[in-house]
């Protein structure tokens, strides 16, 4: 067993932002676990019988939490594998990641996330959770035995993709999952607005003549579910916020004092509706790209608070699925490999702190699912990414791990690049500039 | 004997009862206890009475406890069978009522789907009603006959824990005992999962758990419900293995409860689904056998207390 194994990651800017820390020091690591931390730690060197990894004055951060991921196996291997996700995941830095349960069988029992669990501990690589869903086969109509699904590992629930349509459906479900402590995590999107739309709704889908998806739709869903969790009582998360008007209603819902929170994905604050330009499927998401003025206002919500999270909303479609008439090719974009570089924009661009950076994408999904995780902290298992936040490089999805291209940034130059990543005391990935 | 203490014409619900009507009425019911249990149980104190069973909703238990507590009362019982009857040809309650007062009957009990029928139902006759059970309100007779089971066993009612496990929100059989056990002072804990209870609860002093493993710690009384069949698959509860999981009592489950606690079920039981099957016949705990003996002696105390008080009002 190589449990006693020892590392010392030295000359490393640690970051964390539990404990508000961001100066250069070193980090020490045993067999799984971190066992010391410090400034001062290894200032008369370190002993022989460890193993040093000089980290070169770059940052040293814990491992980042990819909230919301979808993952195509079983069902779609060839779009995705839980392998070629590991592997990806890994690259970008992210040491634990928690996939939707839209897979094929959808993961409304316990022995679909069973299988799951089982099949990612196999390939050792990122660390992956698994949300179950609400309602049987994502269905919208009878619960899926959440209880059950809980004990068994469930990090949470939703239906994915799919918002819970029927508003008594979603009541029960709010008050079932509240009564195990659970989280519901909503795809705020009305369905019957949405029907059909492909776009952001605007000057823009109506020069492309595509049907477009108005902002409201997001605010009407958050309005709803925030009335029901009035009543209701239980933790509600709002996925991948895209607009103005959702961030307002969750602003406000949180300072009526409702468990609410919510995330976006850096396709929300790094592009726009623009980006579709002459139909470029791979900027067909869900939801869809917005104006300026949303992008605008999902940054200001990043920088108070509004918004808790950033996830990659990592999508895998093959090529046939997205060369196609812009109508009829599926929604998504991939993200696990830009995740950390484009959420670095943000500080780039000086609207956060890398401290900022970390706990969005680490910190904070950690604690809004319990994982022991998040934090540079003794006896934590040693999940670390270190990465250069300032090297410079130009996006190109066909060099990429995930078995899809479908990158909205390909061609994009972004900054910051993931060097090395640790789990469980382990190194799983590691590149030179 | 106490002294009885008891002036209603109607019994209709537990709510705005006071706690000595209560201890009259199981006082009472405690000496047809004995009497039931005795060769000369046929007694004639209603003799010449008419006593009508208008059950809107199926029922087998409830009807016949009814029917023979009336019997041996000495009264004359019938059942009428309102599927049969013109109810189902689209005649109104009102029109019942009429209907009935032309013949002339003492007493009427009522069971009917709708919350509020059987008020309304005894606002229209000139005799007693007795709520057999209206909609998910009240069905006062039953928390009568579960607070005799209790008190003969335990020898009071207040200051004692009390689990009410499983569908709070549709049980009028949980209405009226949480009514009950309030007024006579005991200690009312609900559990269940948030779809099975009410949103807010009108009453103090009760405690709400969504989890058996800390709800049934230190209980005196385990009160199981029964869950309809039309809630156990869709949005109030995901499966019957499930529900069976997280809010059926077993054995393990029961030793978080006091040693001596007992365990009650208004029947009729699903095996393996709030019960397991075993503990339902285990006489250590469970009294669900001795709630249905009390039940006739109640409704004895019941029918013969509205004659008498009847007969009283009318004169």
């Amino acid at each position: 067993m190589s449990t006693n194994i020892r590392v010392a990651y030295i000359n490393a800017r640690l970051l964390d932002p539990a404990s508000n820390l961001d100066s250069i020091g070193s980090l020490l690591t045993e067999g799984e676990y971190i066992v010391d931390i410090g400034s001062n730690l290894f200032q008369d060197g370190v002993p022989a019988d460890i193993q040093v990894i000089d980290c070169n004055g770059n940052c040293l951060a814990p491992g980042l939490i990819d909230m919301r991921v979808q993952l195509r196996e079983p069902g779609e291997e060839h779009k995705e594998t839980l392998y070629s996700a590991g592997k990806a995941a890994v690259a970008g830095g992210i040491t634990s990641m928690i996939c939707l349960p839209n897979t094929n069988p959808i993961i409304d029992n316990i022995a679909i996330l069973e299988f799951i669990s089982n099949r990612a501990r196999k390939n050792g690589l990122a660390k992956i959770y698994s949300y179950a869903s609400i309602t049987k086969q994502l269905a919208g109509k009878e619960l899926a035995e959440i209880g059950m699904l809980a004990e068994a590992g469930a990090l949470g629930f939703t239906d994915g993709t799919k918002v819970i349509r029927n508003t008594r459906v979603m009541r029960r479900a709010l008050s079932y999952i509240a009564t195990f402590d659970m989280m519901i995590l909503q795809h705020p999107e009305d369905p019957n607005l949405s029907e059909n739309g492909v776009m952001n709704e605007g000057k823009m889908s109506n020069r492309l003549g595509l049907t477009g998806i108005p902002t409201i739709a997001e605010a009407i869903i958050l309005e709803r579910d925030i009335r029901l969790l009035s009543i209701t009582g239980g933790k509600y998360h709002a996925s991948h916020l895209s607009t103005s008007l959702g961030v307002e209603v969750v602003r406000k819902a949180k300072l009526d004092g409702l468990q609410i929170t919510c995330d976006t994905a850096p396709p929300y604050f790094i592009l726009n509706e623009l980006a579709v330009g002459d139909y470029c499927t791979f900027s067909k998401l869900s939801p869809p790209l917005r104006s300026e003025f949303d992008r605008q206002s999902i940054i200001i919500a990043i920088k108070d608070g509004v918004i808790d999270a950033i996830a990659s909303d990592h999508a895998p479609q093959d090529q046939d699925s997205k060369r196609l008439p812009f109508s009829q090719a599926e929604y998504g974009g991939i993200g696990l490999e830009t995740l950390l570089a484009t959420t670095l924009e943000l500080y780039h661009n000086n609207h956060i702190t890398l401290l900022k950076a970390i706990e969005l994408l680490s910190l904070n999904p950690a604690r809004l699912l319990k994982l022991s995780a998040g934090m540079l902290k003794i006896g934590i298992p040693a999940d670390l990414t270190i990465f250069d936040p300032n090297h410079s490089w130009l996006v190109n999805s066909e060099q990429f791990h995930s078995k899809s291209k479908n990158s909205p940034f390909n061609g994009h130059y972004l900054r910051g690049k993931v060097l090395r990543t640790v789990i469980d005391g382990r190194t799983v990935f590691a590149t030179d500039v | 004997m106490n002294k009885l203490r008891f002036y209603h014409n109607h019994i209709l619900g537990i709510e705005g009862l006071e706690p000595q009507e209560i201890t009259s009425l199981l006082n009472l019911s405690d000496n047809f206890v004995e009497n039931n249990r005795s060769e000369h149980r046929k007694l004639n104190n209603l003799r010449g009475k008419t006593i009508v069973n208008l059950f809107f909703e199926t029922s087998t238990r409830t009807r016949t406890s009814f029917e023979l507590a009336g019997k041996n009362l000495g009264a004359d019982v019938v059942n009428m069978q309102v599927s049969t009857s013109s109810i189902s040809k689209g005649e109104t309650l009102i029109d019942t009522a009429i209907t009935l007062n032309a013949m002339n009957i003492d007493i009427l009990i009522v069971r009917h789907p709708e919350s509020g029928a059987v008020k309304l139902l005894s606002e229209k006759v000139n005799c007693s009603v007795i709520n057999a059970g209206d909609g998910t309100h009240e069905h006062p007779t039953q928390a009568l006959l579960d607070a005799l089971t209790i008190r003969r066993r335990k020898g009071h009612l207040n200051g004692l824990t009390v689990a009410i496990c499983g569908d709070i929100l549709h049980s009028r059989v949980a209405h009226s005992n949480i009514n009950l056990l309030n007024i006579m002072d005991a200690n009312v804990r609900l559990i269940a999962p948030l779809t099975l209870l009410p949103t807010q609860t009108h009453m103090h002093g009760i405690e709400i758990f969504h989890d058996m493993f800390t709800g049934l710690v230190g209980v005196d009384i385990i009160m199981i419900l029964r869950v309809q069949n039309e809630r156990m698959y869709g949005n109030f509860i995901p499966s019957i293995r499930e529900y069976f999981h997280f809010f059926g009592l077993d054995y393990e489950k029961l030793k978080l409860a006091k040693s001596d606690a007992l365990i009650m079920h208004p029947g009729p039981i699903n095996r393996g689904f709030e019960l397991d099957s075993d503990l339902a016949d285990d006489v250590e705990h469970s009294v669900i056998r001795e709630q249905v003996e009390m039940g006739v002696a109640v409704r004895m105390a019941c029918l013969s207390v509205l004659i008498k008080n009847f007969d009283h009002n009318k004169s």
